[in-house]
């Protein structure tokens, strides 16, 4: 066990009787888990009202098609990859929780029912696929999507999801711990995964399983899949702001349930954690819409949705480890961080359409080294001090080592898969597909009816494309 | 007969038909359309980075008149729609043939 673990579980006060603890953990990892599953329809939103109208469909399908994946390749196997006890590498568990099958119902570690941690690491496996759809929007073919969908969760997320969340301890000491981790992390026998319990990086909620590896394989994902018909000459803009808001709004909320719910345990911890989150946001948010102004002269709704997204993904690695100060001065940075960042992809010429790069990797790689800096062991005992706080370097070193080995494993591997697609199944649908709209050739489907001329005219119908006339007897 | 076709900013589009009804136009087709003249657009900056936008939006006017009223419809819109910028249009017009109202058959001026 790593030395801040045991600086951490000191600090814990006496525990309110254990059957208490138990159900009230477990009460609140259920409503945390609910609460991350809501993001990825936030996701859908918040995508689907900043692609062009004509392939909203195809973004919003991206999203609930990976909450249908995902979900049934973890019970087959997902979580057993993730979490069964790992007693060598440190890389991944094994297949011996395949179906769950050994999993009781009244099983219980840590102060929590083992059903919980199921259903709640399930909800982060979900969004982080769906947060790499962002960097393809327009014009990746769905059967290519489906067929990257089942094997980048299989070979990249589920491994690295052991990497940074699997807490190993000693069997025997397995059921018998008591006290908040350092991170989304379930005591699971062996040695764990190996960021969390042998480099002793701090990452809480996910910055380096998440975004950063999410960001690191939308990047792969759009340059093997090539730019955009019109992209760097057209701004394409989005085309429902509103929706954008909607989706923003719902994956602040269930964000609560992402980093307050990572701490496992319903307690002072997780309500440092939530108000962290908040004031990253909101601090992102400000910092975002002041580089606009600055820069483009307008305050943008985008803007505002860019800037909070940003700001909860810088945060959601450092929630449990900074002070609400820490908190506003990392939201502010990361604000302003990726609202400069997201110009890259015109610069370097990589068409990151809803900037999962700019958002996601450059935001989880500040939030996750920002933790060198600016943890603190006066908000929670957690046992780091960051340099701004008298420590010394070596935390800052442990949080880059994480940092960049997912970002190099994630963008490796997301590229091989990626190629292997390319040149097997193919990855892009035809030009025309593109230019008329990806709804319509992928799915059969438009979101809106545009039928410009007067209702009931087959003449209006057969310009826009849909309510076919029906052929036949 | 003749076809007065402008191209105009919308915004002065409702200055434009309150001119021509004042003068007596009886009927007129509006319709959105973009174009550019010889700015060739405009350029504006989206996320940090700058596009060029090569058709703006416009209002496309459309008037039939008797051969006597073109020259004073053309004067009427290039009046109302003048702001001095860049970017106020054009207006012109072209010969018609025929024109038939389709209600009641009546052809030429008589369907003005």
């Amino acid at each position: 066990m790593s030395p801040h673990l045991i600086g951490l579980l000191a600090d814990v006060p006496e525990p309110i009787g254990d059957t208490a603890q138990t159900y009230a953990n477990t009460a609140w990892l259920l409503a945390s888990s609910a609460l991350v599953l809501l993001m990825t329809p936030g996701l859908a939103f918040f995508y689907g009202g900043m692609t062009r109208a004509k392939s909203t469909l195809n973004m919003i399908m991206m999203s609930f098609s990976s909450i249908g994946i995902v979900s049934v390749l973890w019970v087959i196997y997902g979580y057993s990859v993730a979490f069964a006890p790992d007693k060598t590498s440190g890389l991944f568990g094994n297949l011996s929780l395949r179906f769950l099958h050994n999993e009781s119902q009244a099983s219980i570690t840590n102060h929590l029912f083992d059903y919980a941690f199921i259903a709640f690491q399930l909800m982060f496996a979900i969004i982080t696929l769906a947060l790499i759809s962002g960097a393809v929007a327009d014009r990746m073919k769905f059967s290519a999507w489906i067929a990257f969908s089942v094997i980048w969760v299989t070979v990249v997320y589920f491994p690295v999801a052991h990497w940074v969340f699997a807490f190993g301890v000693p069997i025997s000491d397995a059921k018998t711990q008591t006290g908040g981790a350092g991170a989304a992390a379930s005591y699971v026998a062996g040695t764990g995964g190996w960021i969390v319990s042998k480099l002793g990086a701090l990452d809480f909620a996910g910055g380096t399983a998440v975004h950063i590896n999410a960001g690191a394989a939308g990047l792969a994902l759009c340059l093997v899949l090539g730019v955009r018909k019109g992209f760097g000459k057209e701004a394409m803009r989005p085309h429902n702001l509103p929706l954008v808001m909607i989706g923003t709004g719902m994956l602040w909320f269930g964000w609560f349930g992402f980093n307050a719910g990572s701490t496992l345990l319903a307690n002072g911890l997780a309500g440092l954690a939530f108000v962290n989150t908040q004031v990253a946001a909101a601090a992102a948010l400000c910092g975002w819409l002041l580089v606009e102004r600055l820069r483009d002269g307008h305050f943008t709704t985008l803007g505002a949705a860019s800037g909070a997204v940003a700001g909860l993904v810088g945060i959601t690695p450092a929630c449990g480890t900074v002070s609400p100060s820490g908190a506003i001065v990392l939201g502010g940075l990361v604000g302003m961080v990726c609202a400069v960042a997201i110009g890259l992809k015109n610069k370097l010429g990589f068409d990151d359409a809803l900037d999962v790069v700019g958002v996601h990797l450059v935001g989880g790689l500040f939030g996750t080294l920002a933790i060198g800096f600016l943890a603190t062991k006066t908000t929670n005992g957690i046992g780091v001090d960051g340099l701004f706080y008298g420590g010394d370097a070596s935390q800052l070193g442990k949080q880059a080592v994480a940092a960049f080995a997912v970002m190099g494993y994630s963008f490796v591997l997301t590229l091989i898969i990626a190629l292997a697609l390319k040149f097997t199944i193919g990855l892009r649908v035809t030009e025309e597909a593109e230019v008329v709209g990806i709804d319509q050739s992928e799915h059969a489907e438009t979101a809106y009816e545009w039928a410009g001329f007067a209702t009931g005219s087959t003449h209006a119908s057969a310009l826009a494309g849909s309510t076919p006339q029906r052929v036949g007897t | 007969m003749r076809l007065i076709t402008a191209v105009l900013k919308p915004f002065k589009l409702d200055d434009v038909k309150t001119a021509l009804e004042a003068f007596g136009v009886a009927g007129m087709t509006v319709s959105e359309v973009q174009g550019h003249g010889r700015q060739r657009g405009h350029t504006e900056v989206y996320r940090g980075a700058e596009y060029t936008v090569t058709f703006v939006p416009k209002v496309k006017l459309e008037v039939l008149v008797d051969d006597a009223d073109a020259r004073d419809v053309i004067d009427i819109i290039a009046k109302a729609a003048q702001t001095g910028a860049i970017g106020d249009g054009k207006v012109w017009s072209t010969p018609v043939d025929e024109v038939v109202r389709v209600r009641t058959g009546e052809r030429g001026v008589e369907a003005l």
